[in-house]
């Protein structure tokens, strides 16, 4: 009866095949090699060519890392001791690539500030993080203020005691007239800073309380550190940390201005974004540096780096403001109308529906902006601040280290790299975060 | 007798008057949409509206929550008069829900909070209270159980559901349906027309913008026909659908019935 199954369809299973494990080219690195790198022919030659270039650069660069010399006088000492690079140079000057020409025993100051960053940062970035830090991101900017440029607490609080002023303001209209109390609340503010704040009465005052550092010993007073005396990477962190955070804020108002059924507000944001990207920036520092001096009152004195984070910012912000537009124009127009449809007024349905959704499809553009105004921060060694490339120059024209510049490049090259990764990896966790689309 | 004084004697709808239109008109620049529209719905009156596209009944129930601005004329809703008053556009908009051909859920959000959203931040409701609120109306509309997903792992009569349930949740007076099941497969057009009909039988007062003539039997207590802008037509659906008087109405009703 042998031939009976041949001979018949039906059928049926006795016993079962038992699981056994994959063919051996299937399995583990094997098949990922396979798969990966060795799939065609055509594949196979680009992987070895690559293996092939990926040796040479080994080769070549690893020896100058390995045989590198960290202590020495200057370059031709250098060259004695060993055959690979001179990152000696760095372990001298190291406190001028990071604090510039900042006083050595006030140092810690600028470092407090750093560290206090991430706490201030935490909340802002991850939502896990306890709402509690929000305290620390608000106070961040008048603590750290006050940590690097030193003096009397009394200008921080002054201008602290403004926002707290506007927000209360702000607070008590916002229930019943959202577009009004935003108006109010910016007009107080600015009105506050300009005659009372930090400029004189409030200031004075506390000075008064606390002692005037310039007179003799003061409470809570640091030693001046003037804003000339600031570079390095510490001048590039001032500048960029600043600029990003005002520009997101600044720049989303721009986009919401500009599609505005009110003309002027929508003809103002349309002037200042297209008259902002016309202009290179440098020109824009050229005009921070020179040229708003003649604009001013004369006697009146701004700090040069403030002049300048108000035009990178500005920059920034008229960037930020057409990426963000773009979201705004990507989402379907039946958002906005089952917000209005709900009875949500404008800044509700603004806050609630259409900038989470706007702000989610810009990540990428949004932080492509911010990693380039990262980086434009080195344009400010053309008007003679010292930033990590302004640095560079006087070594470079000291007779002890006249000559190299693969160490110094790369250095700055390393630094910035390190924050730009960072900003690039925390978007792309951002984006699968916020992914609820299921698409 | 008038329309109005007829609907009047039928029981559960009342003498007094949810909407009244009175000649109105609009124009999308030099196109002339509407003309002349005069409407009166009474209190749990459900009206349905039908008419080839482009006929200005999208338009019409638009109108009424001032998505879309009217040139000429009254619209008064629930005693309000819709001007450019912003204060009147939210009231009116607060009280009158709406649900759209393509859901417009917000995707960034669960279907729990789509539905808590306006009762929190417009009526100033306590969370808990809200979530209470939704989640009975997510049970009378069937599904409670996938209320902390996102829209858009529901199919789509269960997002139109969910639509319906988050103009719910803020107690509407009035409901407007602009064609709620123009954009669904076949299968899923009855759940939804179920919904529907439960929400009817609440007494509700509806205006449907649909091509859905079985509901309109069913439920409706007036059918009208748009043609061009204008009101060409309106009746009692058995009169207006075994009786149609304008020629207009026959040729419609023919090609809509007819395959």
């Amino acid at each position: 009866m042998s031939d009976t199954h041949a001979n018949t369809v039906a059928f049926v299973r006795e016993t079962q095949i038992p699981q056994s494990p994959p063919p051996a080219t299937e399995r583990g690195i094997v098949k990922w090699l396979r798969e990966n790198m060795f799939s065609s022919v055509l594949n196979s030659i680009l992987s070895l060519l690559s293996i092939f270039f990926i040796f040479m650069l080994i080769k070549d660069l690893g020896p100058w890392f390995w045989n590198s010399t960290w202590n020495a006088e200057n370059l031709a000492e250098c060259r004695e001791l060993n055959s690979g690079a001179c990152f000696a140079v760095i372990n001298e000057r190291w406190p001028q690539f990071f604090f510039g020409f900042y006083p050595a025993e006030e140092r810690w100051r600028p470092v407090l500030a750093f560290l206090l960053l991430f706490p201030a940062l935490a909340p802002v970035l991850f939502d896990k993080a306890p709402r509690a830090l929000l305290v620390v991101t608000l106070l961040f900017p008048f603590v750290a203020y006050w940590l690097i440029w030193g003096g009397s607490i009394a200008f921080p609080l002054a201008v602290l005691l403004g926002f707290v002023l506007a927000f209360v303001i702000w607070k008590a209209l916002a229930k019943t007239q959202p577009t009004i109390a935003l108006i109010v609340s910016v007009l107080v503010l600015v009105l506050y800073q300009l005659v009372v704040g930090g400029a004189g009465l409030v200031e004075n005052i506390l000075m008064g309380i606390l002692g005037n550092p310039e007179d003799g010993p003061a409470l809570l007073a640091f030693e001046e550190v003037e804003s000339r005396n600031i570079g390095g990477f510490l001048l590039t962190l001032i500048l960029g940390i600043t600029s990003i955070s005002l520009a997101l804020p600044i720049g989303i108002l721009l986009a919401l201005g500009r599609q505005s059924d009110l003309i002027i507000i929508k003809y103002i944001c349309v002037g200042f974004i297209e008259f902002i990207r016309g202009v290179p920036l440098i020109t824009l520092l050229f005009v921070a540096n020179v040229l708003l001096a003649y604009f001013l009152p004369p006697g009146t004195t701004f700090d040069l780096i403030l002049r300048v984070v108000i035009m990178v910012t500005a920059f920034a912000a008229a960037y930020l403001a057409e990426v963000v537009r773009g979201g705004l124009a990507a989402l379907p127009r039946g958002q906005y109308e089952a917000a209005d449809s709900l009875g949500l007024d404008y800044w509700q349905a603004m806050q609630l529906i259409i900038l989470p959704q706007a702000l989610k499809i810009s990540i990428p553009g949004i932080v492509n902006v911010f990693i380039g105004l990262f980086k434009d921060t080195v344009l400010v060694s053309i008007i003679s601040m010292y930033d990590p490339l302004g640095i560079v120059q006087p070594i470079l024209a000291d007779s002890d280290w006249n000559g190299i510049l693969w160490e110094l490049y790369g250095f700055v090259a390393l630094f910035f790299f390190i924050f730009c990764y960072a900003m690039s990896q925390y978007s792309r966790y951002l984006e699968q975060k916020l992914r609820t689309d299921h698409r | 007798m008038s329309m109005a004084e007829a609907q009047s004697n039928v029981p559960g709808i009342s003498d007094e008057v949810a909407i009244s239109i009175t000649g109105m008109n609009k124009w999308y620049g030099d196109f002339h949409v509407l003309r002349d529209i005069d409407l009166t719905v009474q209190r749990g009156e459900r009206i349905v509206i039908c008419g080839p596209s482009g006929s200005g009944k999208s338009t019409l129930i638009r109108c009424i929550n001032a998505l879309e601005e009217h040139q000429k004329g009254e619209i008064v809703v629930d005693g309000t008069l819709l001007s450019s008053d912003l204060k009147n556009i939210d009231k009116i908009r607060s009280e009158v829900g709406m649900c759209f051909q393509h859901f417009n859920l917000f995707p960034h959000l669960t279907i729990l909070e789509n539905c808590t959203l306006a009762p929190i931040w417009v009526r100033k409701m306590p969370k808990k209270e809200a979530e209470e609120i939704a989640m009975h109306y997510l049970e009378k509309v069937k599904i409670p159980d996938q209320a902390n997903k996102y829209p858009g792992q529901l199919s789509g009569g269960q997002q139109q559901r969910v639509a319906i349930a988050r103009s719910l949740c803020m107690r509407p007076r009035i409901m407007l349906f602009d064609e709620p099941t123009s954009a669904l497969d076949p299968e899923m057009i009855k759940e939804v027309l179920d919904t529907m009909v439960s929400l009817a039988e609440d007494g509700m007062t509806m205006l449907c913008v649909t091509h859905e003539m079985g509901f309109a039997r069913q439920v409706a207590n007036r059918v009208i026909f748009m043609d061009a802008g204008q009101i060409v037509e309106q009746n009692e659906p058995e009169e207006f659908f075994n009786n149609p008087k304008s020629d207009r109405t026959q040729l419609f009703l023919s090609q809509i019935l007819g395959h």
